[in-house]
């Protein structure tokens, strides 16, 4: 009935091959007065060009799941207390430093949010492009040049030569995350982590970049794990959604599987939430009231249930665990037990 | 809500605001704007980020000086008024501000924050009454009277957004000048206050200028809306008639640029992509400020800037070709 690892033969029919694979993953951070629990148990697993969209709310543990399998989080204060982290079968949790550095840059790259601050800005932006190449891929200082103007091309820069003479303040918000995705994508890596990538632009520069995004996905086969809570941006570009609540998977799908039929209250609240272009604006928005739970206490029982409509005898005393709804779809919801009552949202 | 027979409340006329850069240089901010806000509607505002529609919210208001035009608050220009006149209309005059961390003083209770308003104005006659009704505005935002005693610090982003809302309220304004105040909040707590403010307004009569960036929450909350873009409105419309028959090519870029939460209608719908980046307000392209993006740009457009016409009632847009059809050209995926 319920399987927490059947994200393994999804998505892509037969020929899936899993990339990264995160099994029961808990980590936590020790701080003053007790120990933030903020991922708590996260199951996942993102197939060979596959794009895997992350949501949910600030303090859902979504960033911090996705530092943790770059191994970015200093500890301490963070801690990994429980589970495994495997990047194409090796066990990243267990690698030195060194062989994490190996990793981070070469086979993983990262976007962060914020393009005004993760560039060096003492660096010219060709040296700080150029500088993974020629550590990752013993390149020359020439070739890796010659790759560098190449990719500020496919990201879409023009007059790319001297752009890479240039230093990050004389780039613009759109063209700086530009820079970023040029960066993590000059060595090929396998996977891509885009941490809210397009949050600090504007929409018609969002737009672009998520175009600049689609086509390296088809053009490259890079897998695409892509943090945001923007819904729209989710429907847009990905294959699979997985909604986190309160350091969990609340659900999990195809793209189309949540958007049409979410099985978990989380995630049919949040499709509520959010006026759409095409809406009818003399209903009400529906919000979802109260707020996430103190990860310092988590609460026994379903994470959700203090702000959920349904709330059963049931959810505030057991944890529901993970649904299997269809073979690629699951909820951690109680609703989803052969014996729940039957509820229409 | 509003009707058209509402009377204007606020009436802006060729409103500019220059600040300067150094070097003698001057940024144009807001460049001779003009349009009007009717008793009891929400006008949206529109742009992306340096498009000056803050700094239109803030002129407004009077925060800064206007470096040309007029601003009418029921007839009266407030940049005529001095400064014990414009301490009165203030009260009038509200805002909200984006920032729910920054906006509200870490030092002072939440008893204080509020309370200041209601002592600037001598709203309050001693201590009890301003108590009770700092009380009375917790209780509207739908926080706790006994929240009163708390810092800023002890509250999340949507309670403080509440709070910020209770401060604007305490001196009982007509206009309040919203500046993007869901976008630093969860999607899920978003709705709470785009509801609460609506409330308000059915309640108290409120005229609202929403500032946002967020195009399909401004739809929602939005009687007419206004976009701009480097200083320059290009078009008005009533919502429903903007977001569906827009006639500025920027304006539809804009709407179509939004990434819909329907992955079927998603895959269908054909995006334009504009391209580059907004120019400098420092140094903004010869007359129209958009034909540098622009799929529609002729010399025309680099000769004189398209003033602001009213093609249908009601409806303003500042284009040369406005309502023409995009034109199906490289690296331009034309609209279906």
């Amino acid at each position: 009935m319920k399987s927490d690892n059947k994200l393994r033969n999804s998505s892509k029919g037969q020929n899936a091959q899993p990339l990264l694979e995160v099994e029961d993953l808990h980590v936590s951070f020790d701080v003053r007065g007790g120990e933030v629990q903020a991922v708590r148990g996260v199951n996942m697993v993102i197939n060979k060009g596959e794009v895997v969209g992350i949501v949910g709310e600030s303090g859902c543990g979504k960033s911090v799941t996705a530092q943790t399998l770059m191994r970015l989080i200093p500890s301490p204060p963070s801690r990994v207390k429980k589970g495994s982290i495997r990047f194409a079968g090796e066990d990243v949790l267990k690698k030195s430093e060194k062989e994490m550095q190996q990793l981070r840059g070469g086979r993983m790259g990262m976007i962060f949010q914020d393009p005004m601050t993760s560039l060096n800005p003492t660096m010219t932006v060709g040296r700080q492009i150029t500088e993974n190449l020629i550590r990752h891929r013993n390149m020359s200082m020439k070739e890796a040049h010659k790759r560098g103007v190449e990719m500020l091309n496919l990201v879409g820069i023009p007059l790319a030569e001297t752009r890479m003479k240039q230093y990050p303040h004389e780039f613009s918000g759109g063209m700086r995350q530009r820079v970023m995705i040029a960066i993590a994508l000059a060595c090929d890596p396998e996977l891509l982590i885009a941490d809210e990538p397009t949050t600090a632009l504007d929409v018609t520069i969002q737009a672009q970049i998520l175009e600049v995004m689609k086509e390296l996905r088809s053009r490259l086969n890079t897998s695409i794990m892509l943090i945001t809570h923007d819904l729209g941006i989710v429907a847009d570009v990905c294959d699979k959604v997985i909604v986190m609540y309160a350091g969990q998977v609340a659900e999990t799908g195809t793209v189309h599987e949540i958007f049409t039929n979410p099985k978990h209250p989380y995630t049919q609240g949040l499709l509520e939430s959010i006026p759409r272009l095409d809406d009818d604006k003399s209903q009400p928005l529906v919000p979802i009231p109260g707020t996430p739970p103190d990860l310092i206490k988590p609460p026994t029982g379903c994470a959700f249930a203090a702000r959920c409509k349904y709330t059963m005898d049931i959810c505030t005393r057991v944890d529901p665990g993970l649904f299997e709804c269809s073979s690629t779809q699951s909820a951690r919801c109680w609703l989803n037990h052969e014996m729940a009552k039957e509820v229409h949202a | 809500m509003s009707s058209s027979q509402n009377k204007t409340l606020i009436e802006v006329n060729n409103l500019s605001k220059l600040f300067r850069v150094g070097k003698g240089r001057t940024l144009k901010a807001v460049n001779d704007v003009s349009f009007f806000i009717r008793e009891g509607e929400t006008l949206g505002m529109v742009g992306e980020s340096g498009c000056g529609k803050s700094t239109v919210g803030r002129t407004l208001l009077r925060l800064y000086e206007p470096s040309g035009g007029e601003v009418k608050f029921e007839g009266k220009d407030i940049y005529k008024l001095s400064a014990s006149e414009m301490k009165a209309i203030r009260r009038d005059m509200q805002m909200i501000f984006q920032d729910p961390y920054a906006s509200l003083n870490p030092r002072l209770t939440v008893n204080d924050i509020i309370g200041e308003a209601l002592d600037i104005h001598n709203l309050a006659k001693n201590r009890a009454e301003r108590k009770a009704r700092v009380a009375e505005l917790l209780q509207l935002v739908g926080l706790n009277a006994e929240h009163a005693n708390r810092y800023p610090h002890e509250f999340s982003g949507g309670q403080r957004q509440r709070i910020g809302i209770a401060r604007a309220l305490a001196v009982n304004p007509k206009f309040i000048v919203c500046d993007e105040p869901i976008s630093a909040l969860d999607v899920s707590i978003q709705a709470q206050v785009v509801n609460l403010l609506k409330e308000l307004q059915r309640k108290m009569g409120l005229t609202y200028l929403f500032i946002a960036h967020d195009l399909s929450m401004v739809k929602y909350i939005s009687d007419r809306v206004a976009v701009m873009y480097l200083g320059k409105l290009v078009e008005l419309a009533e919502s429903e008639t903007l977001y569906e028959e827009p006639l500025h090519p920027y304006t539809r870029a804009l709407l179509s640029a939004v990434p819909i939460p329907d992955p079927d209608s998603e895959t269908q719908k054909r995006r334009i992509v504009i391209k580059g980046d907004l120019p400098s307000a420092i140094d903004p392209p010869s007359g129209c400020p958009f034909r540098t993006r622009c799929p529609l740009a002729k010399e025309v457009c680099a000769q004189e800037m398209p003033p602001l016409i009213e093609h249908r009632p009601g409806h303003y847009a500042a284009c040369h070709f406005a309502g023409e059809p995009l034109p199906k050209q490289e690296g331009i995926v034309s609209a279906g």
